[in-house]
């Protein structure tokens, strides 16, 4: 399977050929040769998880971890060194083929959403950046190689997010991901380096059935320093997974074109989070179960906290960025709640490890119809030209094949069956109710919350009051509609797919069950919630949530501001950071530090001013004085 | 009857003296260039009678004191030359006009 190198290989080509020779091309050219690119990709992508699921199990039951590439590219010890290479197990061929087909589906999109933009070449460019960032980093060998391109997709996150780079909001919004991200990644290095100090190692080798480190040598203070050093990485996880309260970046990512938000921001760089605790996962459960019941704690509150800002906004983009972080808590939670009921026997997979496998499948079926939700609204937004849901409503008659998509999309994301979400929000609740009772209820709340925020989108877009158009709107051209028909597609089908065959937390193959009373319970308050969201805003006047509105008017006023997050921010790093820590230490470097150097030039200055007389210019006097001081020289040394 | 050594000496340094005397105050550089071929001539008689009196077996003394007095002689051209073109620039060869060379 060494073509799977191409896979990373490819899109890197094109970034450079792209962005090198890209301005000389013809717009359309250099979007097709992305395309086609990307088409060889995904082909390979498809192609080495066809031959890596058909390929028999081993031994012990599960799927061969294969390093298909591996260079040494900086070496330390024996042991620890830092490789680059292609490691090729369940999750990073699952994740090869979510990447690939979201980001092939986003070129296409952008072949007609980007039509006549400036700069369009660099936008292919920058798409194939993050592509090959995206693809090394669930390949990655080792957690450094994984910490590299980790940094190469918050790059070029903040490239295509300031893609619009004249409007100051697009420059400020790439500005703020980029160092709210950074500033998480920094707990992510230092956790690597606790970890490589005390494992001894980087790289990511078979224990058990999972892919993992070997941790023969986990001993002493090592007990304590590892569940801290994976505390710090899921730190890193939660600033790119958006997680309270490192989310504040997301919203304002929405500045960037709408594919992008498709492709980086719904669908795979803000699971990389999730990708990382996933990863990590064999250490978590084994070692630091505590630190994955806080990643589940930190999921919950995150998960109700962007549902509740959801329901309140009215940018569509930013509705969907908040269900976006929703959703990705909702994966978290779910890897967040396994224990170690059953580890070790065969009953793992279906106990504590459940969320495992949950976790991933939701990430699969969220990204294809998140991707496809933020496709219909750049759709809609294309023909509106306006983000805000007062300039929509009564869409549905204008754009009927994103009609259609986009409630599709609804439907999976709220969970009602047959549509791909039901089934993975299904095995996160089981996996919680298993874990425990109270935050199984409370996440199928926030799935009801999902349910009625997004339903009052659709709503607001597509039904209600109609809105005065310019002109009338139409449905997109049609590079723009395939990517949604097939991602609805696959929506429709995704959650037929075994996913306990391919994905498990030990490796192991099992049938997940639908557990009867968990689907009941959770497609009744889905219905409910969307019931309700049709009561309120189905009709043209919609005279109960403009009551609730005036009745609650803080609290809607405060979800619309996003809870006031941002401006906490705001005072601690203006306030507190700026006012009381930058402030002095500026004083400090422009009086004492650059003072004390000024008065060293100043006094050097002032003392050659004053003896500049003795360069009279006159032989003589120079003669004098060097006759004055040889004499005085032979008399000090005589006596 | 013998010479002595100090009878040298002291025409050397009366001529050295003259030398620098001479140069600290003579207003013409010509009259200061004079001045210097003094000291150089102090030098090469010292060259000279230490040679003679203390190593009269060596020869390396008298050969300094003709070396020296070749490079006086080549110094005495350029500094001639130089002369000649600092008149043609300025008119003068007197020290209080050519202080040009200052702060």
């Amino acid at each position: 399977m060494e073509y799977t190198i191409f896979i990373v290989l490819l899109p890197m080509l094109m970034f450079l050929f792209l962005g090198l020779v890209g301005h000389k091309l013809k717009p359309i050219v250099a979007g097709t040769l992305g395309c086609c690119s990307l088409a060889i990709v995904t082909i390979l992508s498809y192609i080495t998880a066809w031959e890596y699921f058909t390929a028999p199990r081993n031994a012990r039951g599960v799927y061969e971890t294969i390093t298909v590439f591996n260079v040494q590219w900086l070496h330390f010890t024996d042991t620890l060194h830092i490789d680059l290479g292609v490691l090729l197990d369940p999750i990073s061929v699952m994740m090869l083929i979510v990447i690939s087909t979201v980001s092939l589906m986003v070129h296409i999109y952008s072949l007609g959403y980007m039509h006549g933009e400036k700069g369009f070449q660099r936008y292919y460019a920058f798409l194939s950046l993050f592509t090959m960032s995206m693809l090394g980093l669930v390949v990655a060998t080792n957690i450094f190689q994984m910490y590299l391109f980790w940094e190469l997709v918050g790059v070029s996150s903040y490239l295509l997010i300031g893609f619009y780079y004249p409007r100051p909001a697009a420059v400020s919004a790439s500005k703020k991901a980029f160092i709210v991200t950074r500033f998480a990644d920094l707990g992510f290095l230092i956790g690597i380096l606790i970890f490589g100090y005390y494992e001894g190692s980087y790289t990511f080798a078979t224990v058990g059935a999972s892919t993992g480190f070997a941790s023969a040598n986990i001993v002493g203070v090592a007990k304590v320093m590892l569940p801290l050093a994976l505390g710090l990485m899921f730190i890193g996880g939660a600033g790119k997974s958006a997680m309270f309260p490192l989310h504040i970046w997301l919203p304002d990512a929405m500045e960037g074109p709408t594919p992008v938000s498709a492709l980086i921001h719904a669908a795979t760089m803000v699971v990389a989070g999730v990708y990382l605790v996933a990863r990590m996962f064999p250490l978590f459960i084994v070692y630091a179960p505590d630190v994955l019941h806080i990643v589940a704690y930190v999921g919950v509150f995150t998960a109700f906290f962007a549902a509740a800002i959801a329901c309140a906004q009215s940018d569509i983009k930013r509705v969907l960025a908040f269900s976006t972080i929703s959703q990705i808590a909702f994966m978290m939670v779910a890897v967040g709640v396994c224990t170690q009921a059953g580890y070790g026997t065969d009953a793992f997979n279906e106990e504590g490890g459940l969320g495992y496998m949950a976790s991933m499948f939701h990430l699969f079926t969220h990204a294809m119809f998140k991707a496809c939700l933020f496709l219909c609204a750049g759709a809609i937004i294309h023909t509106v030209g306006s983000n805000e849901m007062k300039f929509m409503g009564g869409l549905r008659k204008y754009m009927p094949i994103t009609h259609i998509a986009f409630l599709v999309c609804c439907l999976a994301i709220s969970g009602i069956p047959p549509f791909s979400g039901f089934f993975s929000k299904d095995e996160i609740l089981t996996a919680c109710f298993k874990f425990n009772p109270v935050i199984g209820w409370m996440m199928a709340a926030i799935a009801g919350m999902t349910a009625f925020y997004m339903f009052r989108l659709y709503y607001g877009i597509f039904w209600g009051k109609e809105a005065e158009h310019d002109h009338t709107p139409h449905e997109a051209p049609a590079a723009m509609i395939i990517p949604l028909i097939f991602l609805s597609a696959v929506t429709l089908v995704a959650g037929f797919i075994p996913f306990g065959h391919f994905i498990s937390a030990d490796g192991h193959e099992f049938t997940s069950h639908l557990e009867m009373s968990t689907a009941i319970t959770s497609v009744a308050i889905a219905v409910f919630s969307i019931a309700l969201a049709t009561l309120f805003y189905a009709k043209e006047k919609q005279p109960i949530p403009d009551a609730l509105g005036r009745k609650l008017k803080n609290l809607h006023t405060a979800a619309y501001h996003r809870f006031y997050i941002d401006e906490v921010y705001q005072f601690v790093t203006h306030k507190i950071i700026f006012g009381c820590i930058a402030t002095p230490i500026a004083w400090f470097d422009h009086n004492v530090v650059d003072g004390f150097f000024n008065f060293l030039a100043w006094g050097t200055h002032e003392t050659s001013f004053s003896i500049r007389g003795f360069q009279s210019g006159r032989v003589q006097q120079y003669t004098y004085v060097f006759l004055v001081g040889v004499l005085i020289i032979v008399v000090a040394s005589l006596l | 009857m013998d010479i002595h050594i100090e009878y040298y000496l002291i025409v050397s340094t009366v001529m050295l003296v003259a030398g620098i005397y001479g140069f600290l105050t003579r207003k013409n550089i010509l009259a200061m260039l004079i001045s210097v071929e003094l000291i150089l001539n102090a030098t090469d008689i010292n060259f000279a009678v230490f040679n003679r009196y203390l190593f009269p077996s060596h020869l390396e003394g008298h050969f300094f004191a003709l070396f020296g007095i070749a490079i006086a002689a080549a110094e005495t051209a350029v500094a001639i030359a130089i002369m000649i073109n600092i008149y043609r620039n300025v008119s003068s060869i007197e020290t209080k006009d050519i202080e040009e060379m200052k702060h």
